[in-house]
């Protein structure tokens, strides 16, 4: 008899760590519009399996619990119900042993709370608030609505020119977002279940590099209304491009010299070359119904909105969030202390400023602050220092993006508060001091709130500062000009109108705050149906191209292709593009693995795609 | 061409065509549910799931196309293993309660468990979800025979537009239920009851009202009188097995005789009415262009009318305010029969015998009570209900003597004999507008452009020099189509019937229940054929339509007329 044994895993034991990592899986690929209360009962099945047994609120309240939820679900349950199912769960909470019941009782506590409406929705009518309203996942997450299974099997079929005519349908931008598009589409593949999400966005790639020149359709007979846009971003730009097809006459009015908005004057070209830019936006213009009038600042005293308002039919304000935020710590206004927006413009602009043997501080833990570091290390720094108050997890830089970062050999140097900048006699900036922080209690959002740690605070040497902590808009005179602003946006109703202005339209940046490149897209959509729907019209964008059908096939796993990057040494001396794209031989494998949600599953029932909007 | 082979036997069939045509096309039927063909094709059952050599998965037949070189098993151990299972798993939440449900007989879903042997050994739980529904509606969902298999969801989206019904909940707990969580009867359904003759088991069905036609029957003081529309002929031998011939019309007579109705008249004779009504009504509309919106539409449709009260309120006074036959001829009856009989006509209960759901709600209208301040008709019964009484009773019709409707209400003119066909209205009203417009009657077959299945059919007719517009649409979808095109000005008519049903009341939603075909153009057929024997083919040549009118109405239009014979469409509300 041995007095201890070494662990060895059993069989079964072995099985059941694999059925972990299929839950969680799933767990992701679950749609949006399930039944909140379904699902908390099924949580809370799983929740009860885990209790060891020993104490009674655990063992036997979690099985109640999981009961009386039943009876809601089952349309058996009344008002008393839920007051039970919140007493109960407040009693395991509350005399719970260990975490395991505590924290399941709370989850059902949250859910009482938190989805009230679907609970009473379920006890006085017997039915549910939840539904599958786009069946296919991916184009339900993709805030522009592009026929994502349709572009695919056409890859797959080598008709890479109607793929991205397909895509063309929902989104104008099919090689800018093929590059920088966050893939929200990704996030609840089904294909998760079986191992992991399609590589979608480097698919888009391979149809956009293999593609060609690709025409635009015909546009509709001219209406004789004219349209003014503001802002010549993703998002003034896809309104543009969908308004000149239905046969408006639009006019872009754009502040600085080219088009492009965020895209050319925030995005760096090792992320997007320009002339792939440029590739979209002349698609756009080829459509030919838009007039382009750049460097004009609408809001400046000359050319007022009232004065659009007189010269046009309707008004799409896409104007972006292009003003940065301060820090407020003193010594900000020092020579050294950069904003990012004023940096990635000026190298937008093709103003590359010299940071040859200069160390730099980055300060932020957005994609913005990477794009700054990455750009920096570019242009000659000899140390670039992102910096950064909370732990690398909790940065809202892409993970591939940090990854990327330091490969190039920039720091990220987390933990760290900026307190002030350091300057000489001539009030130059010689370094950035921080406070060392400690990671702390979860905020309302469960991200850890940093607090000061019980540490000296540190100098960090450097020559410049970018400040790269966020950006607003100008939204200042759109507020003059009597357009409602809620915290600092423009605020609209749903269909991107503005309540009391007839014929004003506006989304992106400038509603939403900073965000996405394809919710801005996704928002110019919204608002040339709406134009045109206010004109009086009822366009429809659809496009003629026949989706291959679905191949029957089994469930085998299979990797996900990922793509090359050039080697880090190499790239960090240029601004050309980092990743490579697919090979063909990749591609055909990467579009082999989409599931097609659209003809299997509730995309057959529903249909599995809008032809038309 | 695909060349495969399917149990065994190479088989060539044209690229495109899916699995179970394939091997329909040699007479390998495969099993299903949900499937109906052109409708739903979306493999929810997985019944006919079969094997493709090389694809370890099974592959639903419906929905999936052959490919070159397949080789299809369709009765496999692993097919008959899995078909088996699923229709278990079906049957463990479906109330199988087959003795007491309408569909008991003519259920696919009782069929195919009977023909996979199922019988007392299925191995699942019975988890049979609850129902809540409103008992009062015409339109009745059990949940608990809801087998989801979409085809509600489906006609009411496709063919009707209407989207009454969609997915309820999600997760195991996904059901049918009226859209957008309303109630049935908070909701915009026109009751056309396509739907229920699409369902294939027993979830969704009519009120059934046969109870109170009992309790009438056995009330000495009422006299009972049924009348019957001109697609129930076509149509109620089918569940008899008695052939739709010469005969067929007259063992439905003999058998609500034998029934106890006290009279058995013809709702023709109130499509003859509606005819003189709505042409004079639509010839009244032309001489007065100036107050008059065109096109007028025809009104004896109610699912139509409440279709177009909920969806184009703005185009109700469009309609015709003639009243639909059998609340015409329910409103003659209470007033002029009454009279004529010496009967209180509290003491009258009428019956009519509808192949419509809808009209169930259209007698319970709280301004269809002309006569005498009752219902001027008591009961409006489905073609299945009628049947129902016929089986409740064990009338055996087929070996009865034909018998023919009573008089003087029993008479009735080809022309409303096609009352039940998409077209037939319009023609039998050109019938007779042509004659009063020019004196004399046109030939009858004149106006048989306006005849056969297609949604939406227009014509152009000459009258005495002027040139008339007219369209004529079944089923809703076409039905908005043609407003929405109205609307835009795209099109332009002067007179336009609207069917809420697919082919007219020879689709209709209450008639008897055919899962795997459609018997839409030959209840047409039929009607047709009686038009073209019968001596009289205009509904103004109809000698009792003209003796009511001598001793009763005067004439159409006539202020007791428009008292009896019309409505007024804005005396209710849609929800």
């Amino acid at each position: 008899m041995s007095r201890l044994k070494i662990y060895s895993q059993s069989q079964a034991q072995t099985v059941v760590e694999e059925l972990y990592r299929d839950t969680e899986r799933r767990i992701v690929a679950c749609p949006p519009g399930l039944c909140p209360v379904d699902l908390a009962a099924s949580f809370l099945r799983l929740c009860h399996a885990q209790t060891c047994g020993k104490c009674v609120p655990c063992r036997v309240g979690l099985g109640q619990l999981s009961t009386l939820l039943e009876d809601i679900i089952n349309g058996r349950g009344s008002e008393e119900t839920v007051k039970l199912i919140e007493q109960t769960a407040r009693v395991i909470k509350n005399t719970a042993d260990c975490a395991i019941g505590v924290e399941a009782a709370n989850m059902v506590l949250k859910g009482v709370i938190g989805f009230r409406d679907d609970y009473m929705e379920h006890v006085k009518h017997h039915r549910c608030l939840g539904s599958l309203n786009q069946p296919v996942p991916c184009v339900s997450l993709c805030p522009a609505g592009v026929d994502i299974p349709g572009y695919i099997a056409l890859i797959h079929a080598g008709r890479y020119a109607d793929a991205v005519k397909l895509i063309r349908k929902d989104n104008p931008f099919p090689t800018s977002c093929s590059l920088v598009c966050e893939r929200p589409c990704e996030a609840r593949c089904r294909r998760n279940m079986i191992d992991s999400s399609v590589n979608i966005r480097d698919l888009k790639r391979f149809a956009c590099d293999n593609a060609g020149e690709v025409p635009v359709p015909e546009t509709a007979d001219p209406t004789g209304k004219k349209i003014a846009v503001i802002g010549g971003g993703p998002g003034g730009l896809s309104a543009a491009y969908y308004l000149s097809l239905m046969g408006h006459s639009v006019t872009v009015f754009e502040k600085r010299a080219k088009l492009g908005g965020m895209l050319r004057y925030g995005i760096p070209s090792y992320r997007l070359p320009r002339e792939l830019l440029d590739k979209d936006i002349n698609a756009i213009l080829s459509t030919g119904n838009i007039e382009v009038k750049t460097g004009v600042n609408i809001g400046s005293a000359d050319d007022s909105i009232s004065e659009l308002q007189k010269n046009y039919d309707a008004i799409y304000i896409a104007i972006g969030a292009h003003i940065d935020k301060k820090l407020g710590l003193p010594g900000e206004d020092s020579r050294g202390v950069i904003s990012a927006v004023e940096m990635l413009r000026s190298i937008g602009e093709g103003n590359m400023p010299d940071f040859s043997g200069k160390n730099v501080c980055i300060v932020g833990g957005g994609n913005v602050a990477m794009d700054c570091t990455r750009s920096v290390r570019r242009l000659g720094a000899d140390k670039v220092t992102c910096v950064y108050r909370r732990r690398p997890q909790d940065m809202t830089a892409l993970p591939e993006e940090i990854k990327a970062a330091t490969a190039e050999g920039c720091e990220i140097a987390t933990m760290r508060a900026p307190t002030r900048v350091e300057t000489d006699a001539d009030g130059n900036v010689v370094g950035l001091w921080v406070q060392p922080q400690i990671t702390g209690p979860f905020d309302s959002t469960g991200r850890p709130i940093p607090e000061m740690a019980d540490r000296e605070e540190i100098l960090i040497p450097c020559d410049f500062i970018i400040v790269a902590i966020g950006q607003g808009i100008e939204s200042k005179p759109f507020e003059d000009a009597g357009i409602p602003i809620q915290r600092g946006s423009i605020s609209t109703m749903g269909g991107g109108d503005i309540e009391n202005h007839e014929g004003i339209f506006a989304g992106g940046d400038c509603v939403s705050g900073p965000a996405t490149v394809i919710q801005a897209i996704g928002a110019g959509k919204v608002a040339a149906a709406n134009i045109d729907e206010y004109l009086g019209f009822n366009h429809t964008i659809e496009i003629d191209v026949d989706i291959p059908p679905a191949m029957l096939k089994d469930f085998h796993g299979y990797g996900r292709v990922h793509l090359e990057e050039r080697e880090a040494a190499d790239r960090k001396k240029d601004f050309d593009l980092v990743e490579c794209g697919m090979t063909y031989e990749e591609a055909m494998q990467e579009s082999g693995r989409c599931l097609r949600c659209d003809h299997f599953g509730y995309g057959v029932f529903k249909g599995g795609r809008n032809k038309e909007w | 061409m695909v060349k495969l082979t399917i149990d065994g036997t190479p088989i060539e069939v044209e690229n495109g065509t899916t699995i179970m045509k394939a091997a329909a096309s040699i007479g390998t039927p495969i099993p299903h549910l949900c499937y109906m063909k052109g409708l739903n094709e979306i493999a929810a059952c997985r019944v006919c799931a079969v094997e493709v050599e090389g694809i370890d998965r099974l592959v639903p037949a419906c929905d999936n196309v052959v490919k070159d070189g397949m080789v299809i098993k369709t009765n496999s151990p692993k097919v008959r293993e899995s078909r088996r299972v699923n229709v278990e798993l079906i049957l463990s939440q479906h109330n199988g309660e087959c003795t007491s449900c309408v569909r008991s007989g003519n259920c696919p879903l009782q069929t195919l468990a009977n023909d996979l042997n199922i019988i007392d050994d299925n191995p699942y739980r019975k988890d049979i979800p609850l129902n809540h529904w409103n008992m009062a509606a015409p339109l009745i969902k059990d949940n608990t025979k809801c087998i989801k298999c979409m085809r509600c969801v489906q006609v009411c989206d496709k063919i009707q537009g209407m989207n009454i019904w969609d997915i309820s909940g999600t997760g195991g707990h996904t059901s049918v239920d009226v859209s957008y969580n309303r109630e049935i009867m908070g909701s915009d359904c026109s009751f056309c009851g396509q739907c229920i003759t699409h369902c294939p088991t027993g979830a969704l069905r009519e009120r059934d009202d046969t109870k109170k036609v009992y309790e009438a029957l056995a009330d000495h003081s009422k006299v009972v009188i049924a009348q019957v529309a001109p697609a129930v002929r076509a149509a109620w031998c089918e569940d008899f097995g008695i052939p739709r011939d010469d005969k067929s019309e007259g063992l439905m007579v003999a058998a609500l005789k034998r029934i106890g109705f006290d009279y058995v008249f013809d709702t023709n004779f109130g499509a003859d009415m509606t005819i003189m009504e709505e042409a004079n009504e639509f010839l009244h509309q032309l001489s007065d262009p100036e107050h008059h919106k065109f096109p007028m539409f025809t009104s004896c449709c109610p699912a139509w009318v409440r279709f177009l009260k909920s969806q184009f309120p703005e185009l109700t006074g469009q309609l015709s305010t003639t009243k639909s036959p059998h609340q015409m001829f329910g409103a003659t009856i209470k007033s002029y029969f009454a009279e004529l009989m010496g009967i209180n006509p509290k003491d009258i209960f009428v019956v009519s015998i509808m192949p419509c759901l809808a009209k169930k709600a259209e007698a319970a209208l709280p301004n269809q009570n002309d006569a005498c301040g009752e219902p001027d008709v008591d009961v409006s019964l489905t073609t299945r209900e009628m049947n129902r009484m016929i089986r409740t009773d064990h009338i055996i019709p087929k070996i009865l003597k034909p018998d023919v409707f009573d008089k003087p209400l029993g008479i009735a003119s080809g022309a409303g004999q096609i009352f039940g066909v998409t077209g037939g209205v319009m023609e039998a009203a050109l019938r007779t507008a042509y004659f009063k417009v020019t004196g004399k009657n046109p030939e009858p077959d004149a106006f048989r452009e306006v005849r056969g299945q297609k949604g939406w059919k227009e014509a152009t007719f000459e009258m005495n020099g002027k040139k008339l517009n007219i369209a004529v649409v079944s089923g809703l979808t076409n039905a908005r189509n043609l407003i929405q095109d109205l609307v835009k000005g795209k099109v332009n008519y002067d007179f336009v019937e609207v069917m809420a049903c697919p082919g007219g009341c020879s689709g209709g939603g209450g008639l008897p229940i055919h899962d795997d075909y459609n018997l839409t153009e030959e209840h047409g057929e039929m009607l047709y054929g009686l038009d073209l024997k019968n001596a009289i083919r205009y509904s103004h040549e109809n000698p009792g339509v003209l003796k009511l009118y001598e001793d009763y109405f005067g004439e159409p239009l006539s202020e007791k007329a428009e008292k009896l014979l019309h409505t007024d469409h804005f005396g209710w509300d849609m929800p």
